[in-house]
């Protein structure tokens, strides 16, 4: 069923492969498709939008006045890993985000990576990810980045490689959450023939791991709260989730005023200490005293508290300085300097357009190549060569010149494919997985993920604001 | 333990709530006039803009007194801050912000009636077609109300909730009174004509009243009986006592959890304790216009001292 030839790239469709036929993860899945009556499928594939927008799991997207509120795509189908897949993903991940903690508290102390010359010290000094004012801070429990979203793609059986580190402020975690709900509700049935290890209990997690890196202050059972911009943010239905789910506290910077030594939230009984902090506001907002002056946003003096060891802040300030694409192509020296041992999970080669021999290679070879601007995210501001037109190449390439150290450049991989229901059957579509880690005293992830899926054929853009879909994402515990 | 700014969205989640139901309902008894009589029917269009205090605003919009102008204006005109439209968008602005504290049942009530209500509203009403949009209006705010009481926990979550609603009501039914007060003060010409009739069975229609009336009084409108049910009876749910009754009853719940009184208790009981003693007669006596004047003032003052002694902002 699922047509290869559709898609530009030979890639490897994780059902269905080209070469070898059905994948063992599927099978179960594949026997009980079989049964269904597509009509069936179909009027599923409606009840799932249905539930969705009842339940306001709507996104915003910036600069769009239509639609101001709208549903990620979901797809019906699930993107299935075997337990073994799962075991060799997981210890690369810990690998990974165990070198992020300890890049960064090296790079707020020491900096013996700098001065080992493994790292170019003007990518860190002149890095606006790169906070001063954390220099000699540590954090409680020495926890710098406690929530971590690791982008990872497949292009064949046995090659994984790591798209991104998703360090400061990781979002999507809700998706996985009322994806697997979702299924559950549609597909009962599957759930009781097939062995899915459950994701359901990541916010219990979640709220023992921020516990767990309380400040010493902390006396008892610490306070939670989440921080949000608001209910005009595109991932507010996230924040409020989270916090529901865990049984805190959601506040903004309006709520927050920093008294006696300590952040505390108005109450109806007056001012209460909070003791950790899961902030999913940026940096820059975080402190109008320390940062950006104009921010509403944050919590005028909250850093004062925090280098007096008074709150934790979830992920820790200055944080971005470990996912910043251009410190990526660094990573497996960062994973070998601290680790000591050979990245497990492969980095994508990454042509640094700082260097003048990279640079020119990009330029050269601009309708190959996939070009992403430094602090870009969301998948805006990128080139993806190979579906560019001419002219779009060009113009790509001026910007690229007039500021090359903006940009890196890495060759167009064949992502590996998923089936998503369409009209017509089983197509396969690109997806990309977004697995959750959390760190406290120990390193736990959640086995799942999001997966996010380009649900243009063809199309390798993933990102929900660029049209991209979610699946449920399945572990199966075999 | 509660932020102040969340007990602020409950409060006015519910209030918005509240209005979005009590416009249909004006809207409702100010079309029965307009079709049971020809005549003056612009002036009581008047009386129903009155009561929803936006006579000026409308005003300044149109010039006519027409079905057509006032049910727009009233219904679903996004410039009037009060239409239904306006304020079941911001009883869900209000919703989403303070969602963690909401059951899903109830936040999902309130998220489809907005989506509904949006999708009804979005064209003109056709004048055929307004006894169908009033109904869903009130069917919607029923639907809310009905998750509301049957999944919320009684915490300070829901007294908060409930202080919204009640002091909305209360103001409500004692504007309703207020612009129509003159028809039920006795008078020479009082003998119960049929004018009066359709005057004092609109009054009671704009709270959903004129059947209940007939099961606690006489079959007769008298307006001493209609005064009464809706200042003083305790049964009646949009009486100014029942408001109060309900008013008291959360603030001492969150007196008593929080261990600490304010001043907004002093005042509900104040106005408590003038409803208890008085009798219908004591308040023509001593004036309806201004017993409702007063009324309203001191409701207003009651929401302010909520939202200062609870930490709203």
């Amino acid at each position: 069923m699922a047509a290869q030839g559709s898609t530009r790239l030979a890639a490897f469709d994780e059902m269905l492969p080209e070469v070898s036929g059905l994948r063992r993860p599927y099978q179960a899945y594949d026997r009980w498709l079989k049964e269904q009556d597509p009509a069936r499928l179909t009027q599923k594939m409606q009840d799932a939008e249905r539930v969705f927008r009842k339940t306001g799991i709507t996104f915003a997207v910036y600069g769009e006045q239509e639609a101001s509120e709208r549903l990620i795509p979901f797809d019906i189908v699930p993107r299935i890993i075997s337990g073994n897949e799962w075991r060799r993903l997981t210890q690369g991940i810990e690998q990974r985000v165990q070198a992020l903690n300890a890049f960064l508290d090296d790079i707020y102390h020491r900096q013996e990576i700098l001065r080992a010359g493994r790292v170019p010290k003007d990518l860190i000094a002149k890095n606006e990810a790169f906070l001063p004012e954390m220099i000699g801070v540590r954090p409680p429990a020495g926890v710098y980045t406690h929530i971590i979203g690791v982008d990872i793609v497949r292009i064949s059986e046995n090659e994984f490689y790591v798209l991104e580190d998703n360090a400061r402020t990781p979002s999507g975690v809700s998706y996985m959450l009322e994806n697997r709900e979702t299924m559950m509700q549609l597909f009962p049935e599957l759930f009781q023939q097939i062995k899915v290890r459950p994701v359901e209990n990541y916010p219990q997690l979640l709220r023992q791991s921020l516990a767990a890196v309380r400040p010493q202050s902390a006396k008892g059972a610490p306070t939670i709260a989440v921080l949000t911009p608001g209910s005009y943010n595109s991932a507010y239905f996230e924040h409020a989730f989270l916090a529901d789910q865990m049984g805190v506290q959601l506040v903004e910077g309006q709520d927050l005023r920093v008294v006696d030594g300590h952040v505390t939230m108005r109450t109806t009984e007056g001012y209460k200490q909070i003791d950790v902090l899961y902030r999913r506001v940026d940096d820059a907002f975080l402190d109008p005293l320390t940062f950006r002056p104009d921010s509403a946003l944050g919590v005028p003096g909250i850093m004062d508290v925090y280098r007096a060891g008074n709150i934790t802040i979830a992920n820790a300030p200055g944080t971005g300085i470990a996912d910043d694409k251009a410190i990526y192509s660094y990573m497996p020296e960062i994973v070998e300097f601290y680790t000591g041992r050979k990245a497990i999970l492969g980095n994508i080669p990454t042509w640094r357009c700082s260097e003048a021999d990279s640079l020119k290679y990009v330029v050269e070879h601009i309708d190959e190549l996939v070009i992403k601007e430094v602090h870009g995210s969301g998948g805006y501001g990128m080139l993806v060569g190979p579906a560019a037109s001419k002219k779009e190449c060009e113009a790509f390439a001026k910007k690229l010149q007039a500021k090359p150290a903006n940009y890196i450049a890495q060759p167009t991989l064949a992502l590996s494919t998923c089936p998503i229901l369409t009209e017509k059957g089983l197509s396969p579509r690109h997806v990309d997985l977004r697995p959750y880690v959390l760190v406290s005293d120990r390193i736990q992830i959640v086995p799942g993920g999001l997966t996010r899926v380009a649900l243009k054929e063809g199309s390798l853009v993933v990102n929900s604001s660029q049209g991209g879909g979610t699946k449920d994402t399945w572990v199966l515990d075999d | 333990m509660l932020l102040g700014r969340t007990a602020n969205g409950l409060y006015w989640m519910n209030r918005y709530i509240e209005r979005a139901e009590n416009m249909a309902r004006l809207v409702d008894a100010g079309l029965r006039m307009a079709l049971t009589r020809t005549q003056n029917a612009s002036e009581e269009w008047n009386s129903v803009l009155l009561s929803a205090g936006s006579d000026v605003t409308f005003s300044q919009k149109y010039q006519d007194y027409t079905v057509a102008n006032v049910s727009d204006f009233l219904l679903r005109d996004t410039s009037n801050p009060s239409s239904t439209m306006s304020s079941i968008e911001t009883a869900r602005n209000n919703a989403r912000m303070v969602r963690t504290a909401l059951t899903r049942e109830t936040w999902e009530s309130i998220n489809e009636a907005w989506m509904s209500l949006k999708r009804m509203l979005a064209r003109p009403i056709d004048e055929r077609e307004l006894p169908t949009v009033l109904d869903a209006i009130k069917r919607e705010t029923a639907l809310i109300r009905g998750s509301f009481y049957g999944t919320m926990l009684r915490n300070e979550i829901f007294d908060f909730s409930q202080l919204g609603t009640y002091v909305e009501r209360a103001d409500n039914t004692a504007r309703i009174l207020d612009v129509k007060y003159y028809v039920l003060l006795p008078s020479i010409s009082w003998v119960g004509s049929t004018l009066d009739n359709y005057q004092w069975e609109s009054i009671l229609r704009s709270v959903s009243a004129h059947r209940s009336y007939r099961w606690v009084y006489d079959a007769d409108y008298k307006p001493t009986n209609i005064a009464d049910y809706l200042i003083l009876n305790v049964r009646m749910p949009r009486s100014l006592t029942f408001c109060y009754r309900f008013l008291g009853e959360h603030l001492k719940f969150l007196a008593d959890d929080y261990g600490e009184r304010h001043a907004c208790h002093a005042t509900a009981e104040k106005t408590q304790a003038m409803l208890k003693k008085g009798s219908i007669k004591d308040i023509f006596d001593h004036g309806l216009h201004e017993f409702l004047v007063e009324f309203i003032r001191d409701n207003t003052r009651l929401g302010d001292e909520i939202a200062q002694d609870y930490r709203f902002h």
